[in-house]
């Protein structure tokens, strides 16, 4: 039993499992809703906005550019919201405008006098470095998204299916908009150092897109996306502990493999 | 979220609110009493006019047809209805008998979803989406399960209660559409005519349906029609729009309009000639298969759709 667990005798092979177990079930849950509503370009937009929001801090003279971060991901998300509720161009190249733009200020900012090398870890993201501090950071934003999923789930997800229909039912639909383009915005940036820019948006979409192939309800959907999602971060933690690989990578590998497995025994078994 | 909690509340404690049964405690048959004015509605999104000063009085227990070219801003009146767009003007909904204000409630069907294949949301997950608060995602609740069937049974789609959403049909689609429509008890119904999915015999049902709800609720419908046979046959009123209502009346009075003949076309063909039966105009009830432009692309869109099903 002890060689097993082998790969937990150090402290910070515990803090990155007590991580990986809040921030996989986090983002298995956000992603069924991500993936529904189809905001994957959206959250990979906010991923990006990331490093813009840390150069902002650092034009700013800000102490904890974590904060600069969550800030300016925050704004980002409410104005990429607002954008793409007007129907007046393509979402995904307005989105994209704007993605590339803030990614572009943020590079050439926090790449003057070449220093860029110290912020290269925020493009792949290390969850062995998570402190204890950190984790409850976490599970802090873990909670009040469990407590606005059973608020508000319902009503999301009438909103994917129609918005109008929706608001005919009562659902106010551009509050839920905004909480949940708020509530990706705070989750990205809250664990966009231990996952990656690179990789965060793999993360997010994978298990529920993986779930989809299974799933034939919501219940279904959600047990299965949380449960994708968990069994790739543990084992994508071991197996990056065995073989000295970086952590997030070796997730998304295990994430992309359920995607693909489940993709085939879907349609060969389930239509 | 509020507003949906009350309509909830009212189903799970039965009648109240002066004799607002619910539908499994017998149905209440139009009164004839109720009536909605929209008045100097207008709509302009950005500097274009969309719609212009809409006056319309619509009574319970009548089928209004809204008919009008491409354009002509159908879906945009009933969205400023909805309130899904921002308008002037008000609409008010009177009790005819004694004056007195009340609040409307409007149930809507669409034309279609925004769901692609494999999307893992049944017909349960979806009405309870927007009925309950119990989070849908952890449980399914018998209870609900149970009044949802009820409702479905109004359409006889009660087997489709498990069954994903995006494999149904165009026909059963709107079935259940209407059976969610229905459960909140609206005072006026907007529906949005299915263009595609269906097939002839499936708008017939559609049509049907309708008709029951009319005759069996106490609700006014807007139909948003693209068929102006269907219109002739069931409607009660009809309401030509192209931006500001250009005539409003019954299927007679509308159809021999010199309005109605400037819109779908002079004299008694309407469209494409070569492809379609005539519809005479004036003599709209015997009318066989009056076909606008785009009707006539539907009609060979229904057949290949029938073909590949």
């Amino acid at each position: 039993m002890r060689d097993i667990f082998s790969w937990l005798q150090f402290d910070f092979m515990k803090l990155a499992f007590a991580a990986i177990l809040i921030i996989t079930p986090l983002f298995g849950l956000l992603g069924t809703m991500i993936v529904s509503r189809k905001m994957a370009f959206f959250s990979d937009a906010l991923g990006h906005s990331a490093l813009t929001g840390i150069a902002v801090g650092v034009v700013f003279g800000v102490q904890d550019t974590n904060l600069s971060m969550v800030l300016f991901a925050v704004v980002f998300a409410l104005l990429l919201n607002k954008i793409s509720s007007r129907n007046t161009a393509n979402t995904d190249t307005v989105i994209s405008v704007f993605s590339s733009f803030s990614i572009a200020v943020g590079l050439a900012i926090l790449s003057k006098g070449g220093n860029f090398s110290q912020y290269s870890s925020l493009l792949v993201g290390d969850v062995l470095s998570i402190t204890r501090k950190e984790i409850l950071y976490l599970l802090v934003i873990f909670l009040v998204t469990l407590v606005f999923w059973c608020l508000c789930s319902n009503g999301l997800q009438a909103l994917s299916l129609h918005r109008s229909l929706a608001k005919s039912k009562g659902i106010p639909v551009t509050l839920l908009e905004y909480l949940f383009a708020v509530l990706v915005a705070l989750i990205v940036m809250l664990s966009i150092k231990w996952v990656g820019i690179l990789i965060i948006n793999a993360l997010l979409i994978l298990p529920a897109a993986a779930s989809r192939n299974l799933s034939a309800n919501l219940r279904e959907y959600h047990f299965f996306a949380v449960l994708f999602s968990m069994f790739s971060g543990v084992l994508g933690l071991i197996i990056s502990y065995y073989t000295n690989v970086a952590t997030g990578p070796t997730i998304v590998i295990i994430a992309s493999i359920l995607y693909f497995a489940t993709y085939f025994y879907g349609r060969k078994y389930l239509q | 979220m509020r507003e949906r909690k009350k309509n909830v509340r009212r189903h799970a404690s039965g009648p109240e609110d002066g004799g607002r049964p619910a539908a499994s405690g017998g149905r209440r048959k139009p009164c004839g009493l109720h009536c909605i004015k929209i008045q100097h509605l207008s709509v302009t999104i950005g500097e274009q006019e969309i719609l212009r000063d809409i006056n319309l009085h619509i009574h319970c227990g009548s089928l209004n047809a809204l008919i009008g070219k491409n354009g002509a801003g159908k879906s945009t009146l009933m969205r400023a209805i909805l309130g899904d767009v921002p308008h002037s003007g008000q609409i008010e909904f009177k009790n005819t008998e004694d004056g007195r204000m009340q609040r409307l409630r409007v149930g809507y069907v669409p034309q279609s979803l925004n769901v692609d294949k494999y999307t893992p949301v049944s017909v349960y997950d979806m009405i309870a989406c927007c009925q309950s608060r119990l989070p849908v995602f952890l449980k399914k609740s018998r209870k609900l399960a149970a009044r949802i069937r009820e409702y479905l049974e109004i359409f006889q789609a009660e087997e489709l209660l498990d069954k994903q959403v995006c494999n149904l049909s165009g026909g059963e689609l709107q079935r259940v559409l209407l059976s969610m429509a229905v459960m909140d008890e609206p005072n006026l119904l907007l529906l949005d005519e299915p263009v595609s999915g269906i097939d002839q015999n499936g708008m017939e049902v559609f049509y049907q349906a309708i008709h029951r709800l009319k005759e069996e609720f106490d609700l006014a419908i807007i139909l948003i029609s693209h068929d102006l046979s269907y219109v002739a046959e069931y409607a009660d009123r009809v309401i030509l729009l192209d931006r500001e209502v250009l005539k409003q009346g019954t299927v007679e009075e509308v159809y021999a309009s010199a309005e109605f003949q400037r819109v779908f076309g002079t004299g008694a063909l309407i469209g494409d000639a070569g492809k379609t039966a005539g519809a005479l105009i004036g003599d709209a009830d015997k009318a066989v298969g009056s076909l606008t432009g785009d009707g006539a692309r539907r009609g060979g869109q229904q057949a290949e759709g029938g073909g590949q099903r």
